[in-house]
């Protein structure tokens, strides 16, 4: 490797992490979401009908 | 490609990017989502509830980042805004723009999910009248700007009623309106205070287009035309007695204030008088506040 390309400082490196993590958290929270919106419409609907 | 402006030193940080989706702005649009909600009749469920009104939120702080996005330029000029994360170097253009239309697509997504296809449409209607008529034709072609505009901010308890209920009333569509007639008094009142501000950015508010003695003018006939609105949803059943309590005596405040604004010079450059636009827009924040929180504790009560 002739070239080292872009070298973050320490600073960049835990900012970058700290956004990551928030990301993380954003679309765990949204999987979550999606998860207990799921659980309310099958509750609403689904198991009532006639098997 | 190598992207050369990686290596200069730019460490946003996650309130950088909640500072893209105008956290106070959310706030108030939040607020009277929930009520909307709340007022719209029917059994709501508190899972989907909750889904519906975060996705409001979700798209509010979308249209923040995408307004933001496309007005850094008059960001950095204006005091107010100069320090917002675009113009301050803290966060890229495009990193707002793909914030925007990611929590778009995201937010639009959940209210199809939660509430169905009519809140859902009613909510992407509400982002692309913010981010494209507002934001992008409006807001620097004409001094009606935020007139129309305020559509955008006046929707919210729409969409929750229509998440709720699968449709919307008249009733919804008066809260609309009220939100809606509030919008102009109380941005111009705060337009007084900043028209050089406007002026050096080119925004072509009311105080710079024709004056600030038009722009008094303009707020004193909107409170006129506000105050009765707002006891409208007493006439309807919407609202009870706290509710036609508070829309009076704050609807009477109102006028008053703007009757105060009007006889003032606010807006001429004198800073003693602009103290009458101050006290009104702050007013104006608190009024459609607790005229919303009214209805709520009047559904609460049950009367």
């Amino acid at each position: 490797m002739s070239e080292p390309g872009v070298i973050l400082s320490a600073e960049q490196v835990a900012a970058r992490k700290r956004r990551n993590l928030w990301l993380a958290l954003s679309i765990a929270g949204f999987v979550l979401l999606v998860f207990f919106i799921t659980l309310a419409k099958l509750q609403a609907g689904v198991l009532d009908r006639p098997l | 490609m190598v992207d050369v402006s990686a290596n200069e030193v730019r460490v946003a940080s996650a309130s950088d990017y909640i500072a893209l989706l105008k956290p106070r702005v959310m706030s108030l649009v939040v607020f009277t989502g929930l009520v909307g909600y709340v007022a719209a009749p029917g059994q709501g469920d508190l899972i989907l509830g909750f889904a519906a009104i975060l996705a409001i939120a979700i798209a509010a702080g979308a249209s923040g980042a995408l307004n933001m996005w496309y007005d850094s330029d008059i960001d950095a000029v204006m005091t107010r805004t100069r320090a917002r994360p675009i113009p301050s170097g803290r966060v890229a253009r495009d990193e707002a723009l793909m914030l925007g239309l990611t929590l778009s697509a995201l937010s639009v997504v959940t209210m199809q999910l939660a509430a169905g296809p009519l809140a859902a449409a009613l909510l992407a209607f509400t982002i692309f009248f913010y981010a494209v008529v507002y934001t992008m034709w409006l807001k620097r072609w004409t001094p009606q700007n935020i007139v129309i505009g305020g559509l955008a901010g006046a929707l919210p308890p729409a969409i929750a009623w229509a998440a709720k209920t699968g449709s919307l009333s008249f009733d919804a569509w008066l809260l609309v309106a009220i939100i809606f007639m509030w919008t102009p008094p109380h941005f111009w009142a705060l337009s007084l205070l900043q028209k050089a501000d406007y002026a050096a950015a080119k925004v072509p508010m009311l105080p710079v287009t024709d004056g600030a003695k038009a722009t008094r003018m303009h707020i004193f006939v909107y409170s006129l035309l506000l105050a009765p609105l707002g006891l409208a949803p007493v006439a309807t059943g919407l609202g009870g007695i706290v509710y036609a309590s508070v829309a009076a005596l704050g609807g009477a405040l109102f006028v008053f204030l703007a009757w105060r604004v009007l006889r003032s010079q606010a807006g001429e450059g004198e800073p003693h008088e602009d103290k009458h636009a101050r006290a009104l827009f702050g007013f104006s924040i608190l009024y459609l506040f607790t005229l919303f929180a009214a209805l709520l504790v009047d559904k609460g009560l049950g009367v």
